[in-house]
């Protein structure tokens, strides 16, 4: 077993005729956590849904603990260990808080695990066992995040992607929201995906980082070690 | 003691109408279809009750263990290989599917069952009990508390059981409820499946209620589609109150009248509440 994790290789997807993701590669090591950005509309978000089986690859691989998963299905893959927590913390929202995490233990792989795991989302978010009763559309933005992360936890993955976790948020839920991104990295050796917008917080928080501009990653390295001129010029195209 | 009377009977009756909006409910609600093949799986059921009964001797309720498992697998089978098909094509193409089935059902039945009327015999159903000046039938006790069961369990199954929950889920928001582990595809053919298996056992109730023949599909659905619409599409106790709505509307307004009111009062939701009583 090598130590990468995920591995995309030449990856091509689109809607018709439009092109959103041309030729992109990435890889995320075991334990490691991955910044993607890019301005809106670069791709990010097609590549990742792409990843994660909810939209169908025009062409390219997709390796996951060395095992190929280009077009599973969404379910499959999640049951291999790859989970995506999507845009605008999106909840069942007719359902109550503790509904929507218990759905994160639907794989029958996870449900043995079940009662332990919803314990610890308790842990990481004291708030949500306040109102496990209520329904999840009565809740705010940031605690609907916070479901939206806590139900893919319960599913104990392995790789974890976060699309945009900061959109609309106030800077003190981001604060906390990111606290416990890098718990669950840290304690959990959970790898991590992040689309983010605000490149300073993604490139404190990540080891490695990706650069996406039209459909195409235009530069990556080392979050510590990026040149702010090179990352401006890649991430603009000038 | 008439309004009592009417209150009852109204109530009692009105079950069975929530049973057979129930599966039209959940199709509209998970699958986001209009199932217009849903009569004549309520038809469907009548029959398979009708013949299976005398068939094996034993009385008209014991042959929902044979049929609703039957119905299930149908639907199930349906979904599956038919209409899921249908659907990735669009809504319209799934429409017209549902359609093209509630015909080649009702033609099915009546070139094996013939265009005559049929019932399905109880010995009990012209009997009343008395309780104080109230005269309740027996027929509709045992239809409520059929009917009554029927709704219990597919709530405490929704409700309560991982399958359940991403029932609920993919009705939310189908997208989530893949990325949380839940096979879409799977989860509506079980959805028609119970869909199925619900109207099975409403057909049941409305062959020991009614005469009925290969043609009264359409009566049924749009009875479903009545209950359905002032409920709230995709709610439970919304169908309950709807098809208690319903029955009372029924017994005040008799034959003649009963349906007027229905549609009377389905136009007042759709005017003052279009997403029905207990919508979202």
């Amino acid at each position: 077993m090598s130590d990468t994790l995920l591995r995309i290789e030449d990856l091509h997807a689109g809607y018709g005729d439009f092109v959103a993701v041309d030729s992109a590669s990435l890889e995320v090591k075991k334990g490691g956590i991955v910044a993607l950005i890019g301005i809106n509309g670069a791709g990010k978000t097609t590549l990742m849904n792409t990843v994660a089986g909810l939209h169908k690859p025009s062409s390219g691989k997709v390796y996951f603990k060395d095992e190929e998963i280009t077009a599973l299905s969404a379910d499959r893959i999640v049951a291999k260990g790859l989970s995506l927590v999507p845009q605008g913390g999106r909840c069942f929202t007719r359902m109550s808080v503790q509904d929507n995490l218990l759905m994160g233990s639907f794989p029958k792989t996870a449900r043995k695990n079940a009662k332990a795991m919803l314990a610890r989302v308790y842990e990481l978010f004291p708030d949500l066992e306040q109102m496990k009763q209520r329904p999840a559309g009565n809740l705010s933005g940031g605690q609907r995040q916070m479901v939206a992360i806590g139900r893919a936890l319960m599913g104990s993955p392995e790789c974890l992607i976060f699309d945009e976790i900061s959109l609309g948020l106030s800077p003190v839920v981001i604060n906390d929201i990111y606290r416990i991104i890098k718990r669950i990295n840290k304690e959990e050796n959970t790898s991590i995906i992040l689309i983010e917008q605000d490149i300073r917080r993604a490139l404190k928080t990540s080891d490695a980082f990706y650069v996406m501009l039209k459909g195409k990653v235009v530069l990556s390295g080392k979050s510590d070690e990026v040149d702010p001129e090179t990352l401006k010029k890649a991430y603009f195209g000038i | 003691m008439y309004i009592a009377q009417i209150l009852v009977n109204g109530i009692l009756l009105g079950s069975v109408y929530a049973l057979l909006g129930i599966g039209m409910t959940m199709i509209f609600g998970i699958v986001k279809l209009t199932n217009l093949a849903h009569g004549e799986f309520v038809v469907l059921g009548a029959y398979l009750s009708t013949v299976l009964a005398p068939l094996l001797g034993i009385d008209p309720i014991l042959t929902l263990a044979i049929t609703v498992p039957l119905m299930f697998i149908l639907g199930f089978l349906l979904q599956y290989g038919l209409i899921g098909r249908a659907m990735k094509k669009g809504s319209e193409p799934a429409l017209l599917v549902t359609f093209g089935l509630s015909i080649i059902l009702q033609d099915g039945m009546l070139m094996i069952f013939s265009a005559d009327a049929r019932h399905i015999p109880v010995p009990y159903s012209k009997d009343t009990i008395k309780i104080g000046a109230l005269e309740i039938s027996v027929l509709h006790l045992v239809l409520f508390a059929i009917s009554l069961i029927a709704i219990l369990l597919l709530s405490l199954f929704l409700r309560n059981t991982y399958m359940g929950r991403a029932i609920r889920a993919t009705a939310d928001d189908a997208d989530v409820a893949a990325l949380s582990g839940v096979n879409i595809n799977r989860v509506y053919a079980i959805a028609m499946g119970i869909a199925m298996a619900s109207a099975a056992v409403a057909g049941l109730c409305v062959g020991m209620k009614w005469t009925y023949d290969p043609s009264v599909g359409g009566n049924y659905l749009l009875i479903a589609f009545v209950v359905v619409v002032i409920g709230g599409m995709g709610s439970v106790p919304g169908t309950l109150v709807a098809g208690i709505l319903f029955g009372m509307a029924q017994v005040i307004g008799g034959a003649s009248y009963g349906l007027l009111i229905s549609y009377i009062l389905l136009l007042l939701v759709l005017i003052f509440k279009p997403k029905g009583i207990f919508g979202k």
